[in-house]
């Protein structure tokens, strides 16, 4: 299993990588808070790190660290429009439940 | 589900923090927190591994305050504390039965403890902070507010003792919710299920059936009905007289008698695992007791009980207008139903076993920790639900004469606002006072009275002409609001209902029972007011009629009516069936006929004198 990212948010990937002038991909990650007891985290990468995997979908480069790897092996990570706003989801096969603002889950 | 952007490195926006909320079941035996983690309720453990806080309160002579396990164990510890929140010291039902020092007086009772005098609120208040002080250790985090439970049966004053209680503790309270119907949440929402619910609760002392329909998330309590003196203790009641007779003693001491229960209560207890249970103990007075009950011995004593609750079931049911068989599952909360034959006769009597997967002793807290939980802003995507509550008895106000005019009827679901249009009676009323009642029955007199408030400052008008518009609202908690604005004017008057002593559930049980048995009464009582009023209000237009055209009236036509006045008086001041005051009114109404013809015609002249025929709008 991998991480993967759909071609709307690849492609979105690269115009924000662009627009910041610097940077090798992007960083998916949990943290340990948050309403249903983990939340994710979305961050430009410029160093990789020891403990980190790199992954590689429509040409843009996806680091994640090994921690965060267990949680979110085979999550696909995609860019929508909802209405006004526009912004990246996680669809996360090993998430139980998920808090109603999206920022957390629990597996 | 929010969208997330692309933070710069080490800078992740830091998650929102969780809100923490506890769902409290505030029980009369028996006190729990609990709170949803990792986005399933879970109840939060003293030190000792216990969820179950004995309600038990000790207030020592050096300053200290002992609350839970390591009061109950001692004397002179306050026990049972629910039972008088908002009630005043002559609403407390078997006030000998209680071990308190009560002090008599007004407004609500209140206790002789160590150090000093007490109210029932501050009582409780130790309890909920003893709570909120566990769950501060457990989750190392400070808490938003708590949703509490409450007796599906508890009048606003009550309800509002409950909420000071809170406050009192430094609890901000999120919602008041029925216990029956946290249970509800807890299952009806776990399994995501539709349909019409029975919530069958036995505690130790109370017995409460809630009818709940789930549908497409809409969560609505349709009816509930209960018994404030049924539950488990009454089956160890049953023991303990069963042990009397077998045993062949003498009356029991206080001491003996207390024994003797707690043996009963274990033997109750052992039964639910075991066929049989051995009672042996010796009593102050040096006589043994050594027997044997079995389950079959236990269960036929017991039966008259099962069959009460299954009475309340029926009530219910009838409420709802349902049949046992529209019920599509059935909830047991309460430590007495794990008694087997409780659950045996729920399960043969819906025809469908109960769900019993849930620990009885938690439910309730455990679905007001989800209440919480999402009125504390952590909701999850599947859960939006909206949750409703119905009103216990009906709300009213009283009607010249004496009658009860229901503006929200019995179990219309909560939060409800209702109006109603009223009007002066007489001419010139400028003040107008409002008696809120709440009850189901005809009479003023036979319901209970909640608060008084006078609407002044009503332009005087004839009667009829005012418009009143009396507002009743009442909020998810359960509080009454009311407002009464006189429509033309808009002047206006309204109050909190906040009475000084509380309805007991008893009394709510035997307000009920007693207004299906006086239903026939109610309506004589009625249709007796009705005439009495129509009379009054004919003896009172004679009356300005006579002062007004008295000069059209001879002589003796003037006596015929006096006459007929002074019957039709009579007859409302003594008269005890409403024909005897109809024929004595038409009388009087026949006797004036003539007299009302003669006023009509004068009134009209008046009308057209001076005026020029071309004037009038004659009809073409
Ligand atoms: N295993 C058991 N078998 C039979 N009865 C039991 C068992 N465990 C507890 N009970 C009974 O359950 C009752 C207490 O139930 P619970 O703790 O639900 O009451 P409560 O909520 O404090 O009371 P109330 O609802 O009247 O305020 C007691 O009568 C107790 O004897
Ligand atoms: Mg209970």
């Amino acid at each position: 299993m991998a991480i993967t990212v759909t071609e709307a948010a690849a492609r979105h990937i690269e115009k924000s990588l662009a627009r910041r002038g610097k940077g090798i991909g992007i960083r998916l990650g949990v943290q340990t808070s948050g309403c249903s007891g983990m939340a994710y985290k979305l961050e430009f990468v410029d160093v990789t790190g020891e403990d980190d995997q790199v992954f590689e979908c429509h040409g843009v480069r996806i680091v994640v660290d090994g921690k965060s790897l267990v949680y979110l092996d085979g999550t696909e990570l995609d860019f929508v429009r909802e209405g006004l706003n526009e912004g990246f989801k996680f669809n996360n096969p090993n998430a139980k439940s998920q808090c109603g603002c999206g920022e957390s889950f629990s597996v | 589900m929010a969208l997330l952007q692309i933070a710069e490195p080490q800078d992740a926006a830091a998650p929102h923090q969780h809100r923490w909320a506890l769902g409290i079941d505030l029980g009369t035996t028996h006190s729990l927190v609990a709170v949803v983690r990792n986005g399933a309720p879970e109840c939060l453990p003293d030190e000792d591994g216990h969820c179950l806080l004995p309600s038990v309160v000790r207030y020592e002579a050096d300053g200290a305050v002992r609350i839970g396990h390591e009061a109950a164990a001692q004397r002179g510890a306050i026990a049972s504390v629910k039972r008088l929140m908002g009630r005043g010291y002559a609403d407390i039902p078997n006030r000998e039965s209680i071990a308190l020092d009560l002090l008599e007086g007004d407004g609500m009772v209140r206790l002789h403890t160590a150090q000093g005098v007490k109210t029932p609120v501050e009582v409780s208040a130790r309890i909920l902070g003893a709570l909120a002080e566990r769950a501060r250790a457990s989750l190392g985090d400070d808490f938003v507010g708590a949703v509490i439970t409450v007796p599906a049966y508890f009048d606003d004053a009550q309800r509002q003792a409950t909420k000071d209680a809170a406050r009192l503790a430094g609890i901000h309270v999120l919602r008041l919710l029925n216990e029956p119907t946290a249970a509800a949440l807890a299952y009806g929402l776990d399994r995501a299920a539709e349909g019409v619910f029975a919530i069958y609760d036995l505690g130790g002392g109370t017995f409460d059936l809630s009818i709940l329909r789930l549908s497409r998330g809409l969560f609505e309590v349709i009816a509930t009905h209960g018994d404030s003196a049924l539950g488990g203790d009454d089956f160890d009641h049953r023991i303990y007289c069963w042990m009397l007779e077998q045993a062949r003693i003498a009356p029991p001491c206080p001491a003996d008698i207390a024994r003797m229960m707690r043996a009963a209560r274990a033997a109750k207890e052992a039964l639910t695992q075991d066929e049989r249970a051995r009672i042996a103990l010796t009593l102050d007075s040096g006589e043994a007791i050594d027997l044997t009950l079995t389950r079959d011995t236990f269960f036929a004593m017991t039966s008259l009980l099962l069959e009460k609750t299954l009475a309340s079931v029926r009530a219910a049911l009838r409420d709802a207008n349902l049949a046992a068989n529209d019920i599509d599952g059935v909830v047991l909360v309460g430590g007495a139903t794990r008694m087997p034959h409780v659950r045996r006769a729920v399960a043969e009597f819906f025809g469908k076993e109960p769900l019993v997967d849930l620990n009885p002793d938690q439910v309730v807290a455990l679905g007001a920790a989800r209440q919480a939980n999402i009125l504390a802003g952590n909701r999850d995507a599947h859960e939006d639900w909206l949750l409703l509550d119905v009103i216990p008895l009906s709300l009213g106000v009283e009607m010249l004469g004496g009658l009860a005019e229901k503006i929200i009827p019995r179990n219309a679901t909560l939060p409800v606002a209702r109006a109603q249009e009223f009007t002066t009676a007489r001419d010139g009323q400028t003040a107008m006072s409002i008696h809120v009642v709440q009850g189901e029955r005809e009479m003023v007199a036979d319901c209970r009275s909640l608060a008084r408030f006078e609407l002044r400052g009503i332009p005087p008008m004839v009667a009829g002409a005012a418009r009143i518009r009396v507002t009743f609202q009442v909020d998810a908690d359960g509080l009454l609001t009311v407002r009464a604005r006189e429509e033309s004017t808009g002047v206006e008057a309204n109050i909190s209902v906040q009475p000084s002593y509380g309805l007991t559930d008893t009394e709510i049980a035997d307000m009920l029972r007693a207004s299906l048995a006086h239903a026939a009464d109610d309506r004589d009582a009625r249709a007796l007011a009705e005439a009495r009023l129509e009379g009054e209000q004919l003896l009172a237009a004679t009356a300005s009629a006579m002062a007004a055209d008295g000069d059209l009236l001879s002589a003796d036509e003037r006596a015929a009516i006096d006459q007929h006045c002074a019957a039709l008086t009579d007859a409302i001041a003594h008269a005890q069936d409403t024909v005897a005051v109809y024929h004595a009114t038409e009388a009087l109404a026949s006797a004036t006929e003539a007299f009302a013809a003669r006023r009509m015609n004068r009134s009209i002249r008046r009308a057209l004198a001076g005026k020029n025929i071309d004037e009038l709008e004659l009809p073409k």
